[in-house]
């Protein structure tokens, strides 16, 4: 197709430096510098979409980041797949993919557009009512339905082959917007040598002058002078300008997210630069100089393909000499639409008419208009248009009604005025004002250490708006801490001005009209549906929005908000600011999830931590478990054994000689000091004065409120000190449980804390053969019975390293943990592997450990417990120091509650066919033929095969259980009823003789 | 992000550093073990949860571990000052006086007719009948 609307001499662009793209597979041309709408506009192609709720047809309705309707996606490869990219942001590159959004089986025929005939189904509030019944066929049918139907892009079905970077940085004054404002207040602010950041969404800085004719600066035209102007930021030192980088979130304290999208321009990026680079910006000054937006008119068929925002019309001729059609309408109130239609008409393209709602409209655009020969109808409205996949006429009529009159257009430029884009400054938790003469929402009281200049600040005109900025721009680096500097203010000698527009929708499009008169296009918002949403009740703009979406789309509103609320307001006869501003919210424009996400994904998502003996269970086969973010070998099978089998015979070696177990990722904590004991007393249920240095205590640790927070093994190294293991899940909040009560309740305490579970590694050697093995290996402890009872600590060596033994035991059996240094943790462990050896042990993983300890009733906490169970609960009153007058949990444990009858407390299962093993978490009821809902008494906690005891073995919390022993319960499951007897917790063993056998 | 003040690093750090820790100067009782059902409920369960000014105790585990009281408004979320913990709670009138931005920031609802009453205040004057 060749490049039928590209006008010679028109446009900044270099001619010469074509590209090729395709649009739905079709091949086109486009230049250097292009954006993706304005080659398309080039090529005459204004289709480019279908909306979201009536698919009809859509083009180009704006030149920027506001873009409703130009929504496409773009393909590089298979992983790379953007959806609901706006075609007037995305930059042009050679061998550009695209294609149309929402529509099949073509843009041009879209089965879906029966939508738009089918449309007083889906007025305001459809979703909430239409599909009411019958209520299933809500889940079944009509959601899938309509989510089918309605829409956006299809979401990439691979994973993003792209990768994102991050950067923080600081700075003394952050410039939000790169316009003419933007320009001079950087230009003041790094004159004083102060650290500055400039930052706009496109890809070159100049703002509204890549379309205002009018502005003369510094004696040249306002597009040379921004140029120069950043040209010379550049080249100083305590300057950054980032282009392309969006603003989308202004937080607490002058916190600024920046999305900087590096490669989405370029052709062939090279793989190794970020798709996007996240900015956090932290500034002493942020100076908002953001603009303002064109807003469309309100009337029927305001949306068809060719109708589009006037400023667009000017960009796309001033700035990339395309001219969006060849017989052009206009349909204004205000003054700013006439200088496009001055521009095209000068360019050589025909103007149909100006149609002017105003009654009188004068000044210089005016008369420069007519006086060029153009058309102008004031007092008059467009009131429809014609035409189905391209604007093809519009119909005037005066505006309080009389002879219609239809004119051939094949584009159609409109202007209501300009809405103030005070986005990022409502973000910053500032309250926006209403500007009754002006009628728009400005800057009102601000929240944090900004300033807004120019168009967003509601200053008028060029001339107006870089005095402001200037001087804003001076004053933010000054608070920031530089000094005052003599600069060199630019000269604006030609101006360009705003004037008032309208808001709320124009004749024809009333309260007593039917029309689709749009106001929010990637909705399908209508007046309509807006006065409709208040007739239903809806009297605040929130609840209007919400019910009507109006404004919740991916545009957020940018151009209907202000149309929307003076419609709800009109309707509610309120004036405008009594019926309010809905919130602004980050993002201002889509944040890919790539550049939030970031490095944060696949292994970096989360740390992994592996243990010292890692490498070791890895080469020997082992199957690992994730415990939080530990990796745990989990069992080690041999060749053809399945994880039953494997288990299995790890259980019944540990049992029959020895086993070794990697316990590395307990936690343990040294607790050291002159009131080391006093600490212990505090924060256990046990005793500790009185527990001797060199042995070991099983103790509990309770929050509070009374209930179980943590166990484990603590052995007194000394009179000051000890040696505290915590659950693998609970190290971390157990330290922070610990330091919690030392610095601010008992900080009388001469204590010391230390996290020690990096710095210990541990093997754990259990089963009778564990003393044959570790024996010829250890130095300076002696191992027999009576100098190292069950429960004891030592330090020595072994393997001629340091070493903390402790005999104690989690399976039952005879055993020892031993902890050495990290570093030679596989060095040991290998040691006394080549020992196991000799003894036929084995290695076991956190499964045996499991059935092990579950053999002898051994509670886990977080598995048998789970924060609502109490130390009667779980049998372990015996824990509780009985003359104890203080310890954390002292008082909770005895709230009424806590000591009721029919508590479930934690006893054994055994079913009835001992070869049925038990789902954990399974309910339990006492009587199963009970109607639905049956009253559930309990439920499973732990429950595996045990060889050992050659049957299922469970525990479970039941209420009043230690009542039951040896009563019938049920566990009804899906396909049937499992019988089961309550028992002791301790399956194997009772007597605890094998503790030293 | 919001920055906070460590009182004891005695620089401001990013709220990554910090973990919240709940209401501030709930005391324990020396004697916790023979407390009344009634007062042990006030300890453990009840908490001020105002809107506006709130003393509520941090830490700065990813620094240097301690933890300290704040003062902060749960609207704007600024932070009035910082202090050891231990230390006694500070006077909110004083706080008051010498931060006047301790104006309430923007609410969800714009669409009341009447400015709101600043939050702050509010609280404050509970807190002072108290």
């Amino acid at each position: 197709m060749a490049a039928t609307h590209r006008i010679a001499g028109q446009g900044r662009l270099t001619p010469a430096k074509t590209l090729r793209f395709t649009f739905d597979g079709q091949q086109m041309s486009g230049i250097a510098g292009d954006t993706l709408a304005s080659a398309l506009l080039a090529n005459g192609i204004h289709l480019v979409g279908r909306s979201f709720k009536y698919h009809r047809p859509r083009g180009i309705l704006s030149a920027g980041a506001e873009e409703p309707n130009a929504l496409v996606g773009i393909e590089r490869d298979a992983t790379r797949k953007t959806p609901n990219v706006r075609a007037t942001v995305q930059e042009l590159y050679d061998g550009l993919n695209a294609t149309s959004q929402n529509r099949w089986p073509s843009l041009s025929f879209d089965v879906g557009a029966v939508n738009n005939l089918l449309s007083p189904m889906f007025s305001a509030g459809f979703y909430y009512k239409t599909f009411m019944w019958p209520k299933t066929a809500w889940k079944n049918v009509y959601e899938p339905k309509i989510r089918a139907a309605a829409g956006l892009g299809v979401a990439p079905d691979q994973p993003d082959s792209d990768h994102y970077s991050a950067r923080y940085a600081h700075c003394d004054v952050l410039v939000l917007g790169g316009g003419a404002a933007g320009i001079a207040a950087a230009l003041a602010a790094a004159e004083t040598g102060a650290c500055v950041i400039l930052a706009d969404e496109q890809a070159e800085f100049g703002g509204a002058l890549r379309f205002e004719t009018g502005a003369t600066v510094d004696g040249t035209d306002g597009w040379s002078w921004a140029q120069a102007s950043v040209a010379k930021l550049a080249a100083m030192d305590n300057v950054r300008l980032l282009a392309r980088t969006t603003a989308f979130g202004y937080y607490a304290q002058n916190l600024i997210g920046l999305a900087e999208r590096v490669t989405d321009h370029l052709a062939n990026p090279d793989r190794d630069l970020p798709r996007e680079r996240l900015w956090q910006v932290r500034a002493r000054r942020v100076v908002l100089a953001t603009g303002a937006i064109e807003r469309h008119m309100v009337f029927a068929d305001n949306d068809r393909p060719g109708v589009m925002l006037a400023s667009a019309a000017r960009t796309y001729l001033n700035h990339y000499g395309v001219a969006v059609g060849k017989n052009i309408g206009v349909y204004t109130a205000n003054d700013s639409a006439y200088a496009a239609a001055i521009d095209l008409k000068k360019a050589g393209v025909d103007i149909a008419a100006i149609v002017d709602l105003r009654d009188n409209p004068a000044g210089d655009l005016v008369e420069e208009a007519r006086a060029l020969g153009i058309e102008i109808n004031h007092g008059r409205a467009v009131i429809r248009t014609g035409g189905r996949l391209r604007v093809s006429s519009m119909t005037i009529q005066p505006k309080n009604g009389g002879g219609e009159r239809t004119i051939p257009v094949d584009a159609l430029l409109m202007s209501a005025g300009w809405t103030p884009s005070v986005h990022l400054f409502s973000q910053s938790r500032g309250k926006v004002a209403f500007d009754e003469e002006t009628r728009r929402f400005l800057p009102g009281t601000y929240a944090q250490d900004c300033v807004s200049v120019g168009a967003c600040n509601g200053t008028d005109g060029l001339s107006a708006s870089v005095e402001e900025a200037y001087a804003a721009g001076a004053k933010a680096a000054k608070d920031a801490g530089a000094k005052a500097a003599r600069g060199t203010k630019p000269k604006v000698e030609a101006s360009e001005s705003w004037s008032r527009g309208m808001l709320g929708a124009g004749p024809g499009a009333g309260p007593e009209t039917t029309v689709k008169a749009f106001i929010d296009f990637q909705n399908d918002v209508t007046a309509k549906d807006i006065r409709q949403a208040v007739r239903e009740g809806m009297h605040s703009i929130e609840h209007v929005k919400r019910f009507t979406t109006n404004g919740m789309a991916t545009d957020q509103g940018k151009t209907s908000n202000m149309h929307g609320l003076a419609i709800a307001a009109e309707t509610l006869d309120k004036p405008i600011p009594q019926v309010g501003l809905t919130t602004f919210r980050a993002p201002y424009t889509p944040v890919t999830f790539g550049a939030i996400v970031n490095h944060g994904r696949g292994a970096l998502f989360d740390p992994t931590r592996r243990t010292a003996m890692h490498g070791w269970a890895e080469a020997h086969g082992a199957v690992f478990e994730d415990v939080g973010q530990w990796k745990r070998a989990w069992y080690f099978p041999k060749a053809g054994e399945d994880m039953h089998a494997a288990v299995n015979r790890e259980c019944v070696t540990v049992r029959k000689t020895a086993g070794l177990f990697d316990a590395s990722t307990l936690g343990k904590i040294e607790v050291v000091g002159p009131d080391a004991a006093k600490f212990m007393e505090l924060l256990y249920t046990n005793p500790w004065q009185k527990l001797e240095p060199g042995r070991c205590r099983y103790g509990i640790m309770l929050r509070e409120d009374g209930f179980i927070y943590d166990d484990g093994v603590v052995g007194r190294l000394a009179e000051d000190r000890f040696h505290v293991t915590t659950t693998t899940g609970g190290a971390a909040r157990v330290m922070n449980h610990m330091e919690d009560y030392l610095q601010t309740e008992f900080p009388h305490l001469n204590v010391w804390l230390t996290s020690i579970s990096e710095q210990w590694a541990v093997i754990a050697v259990q089963g009778p053969n564990s003393r044959k093995i570790i024996e010829p290996l250890v130095e300076g402890i002696d191992l027999s019975d009576a100098a190292m009872p069950h429960m004891s600590v030592r330090e020595g060596k072994i393997c001629g390293v340091p070493t903390r033994l402790f005999r104690m035991s989690f399976t039952g059996e005879r055993g020892f943990e031993v902890n050495v240094p990290a570093d030679y943790g596989q060095a040991v462990w290998e040691a006394l592997w080549a020992e196991g050896q000799k003894h036929d042990a084995c290695a076991y993983g956190t499964e045996t450990m499991h059935v092990l300890r579950a053999e002898k009733g051994y509670i886990i906490v977080g598995q048998d417990t789970d924060g609502t169970v109490t130390c009667n609960d779980a049998g372990l009153d015996w824990a509780v120091g009985k003359k104890k007058t203080d310890f954390v949990g002292i008082r909770g444990m005895t709230r009424p509650d806590l000591v009721a009858k029919g508590r479930k407390q934690l006893v054994g299962l055994k079913t009835r066919d001992p070869n049925v093993v038990l789902e954990e978490g399974a309910q339990i009821v006492a009587d199963p033929k009970q109607p639905i809902p049956m009253k559930m008494i309990g439920h499973v906690t732990s429950s595996y095969w045990s060889d050992n005891c050659g049957r299922s073995i469970a525990l479970a919390l039941v209420a009043g259980g230690r009542d039951l022993m040896g009563q019938t319960l049920y566990v009804p499951m899906p396909d049937r009823v499992i019988e089961v007897e309550v028992s002791g917790t301790v399956f194997f063993d009772e007597k605890g003789e094998r503790l030293n056998g | 992000m919001l920055l906070i003040r460590c009182p004891y690093c005695e620089e401001e750090r990013p709220e990554l550093e910090f973990r919240n820790a709940g209401e501030a100067h709930v005391v324990r009782s020396a004697d916790i073990a023979a407390e009344s059902d009634e007062d042990f409920e006030k300890f453990f369960f009840i908490r001020a949860n105002p809107k506006g000014i709130t003393f509520e105790r941090w830490r700065h585990v990813h620094g240097c571990a301690r933890f300290f009281n704040a003062v902060r408004d749960t609207v704007s979320d600024k932070f009035f000052m910082t202090y050891k913990a231990g230390e006694p709670k500070p006077d909110l009138a004083k706080i008051m006086k010498s931060v006047p931005a301790a104006a309430p920031a923007a609410s969800d609802d714009a669409t009341e007719d009447k400015p709101k009453k600043p939050a702050a205040r509010r609280a404050a004057a509970k807190k002072g009948d108290a």
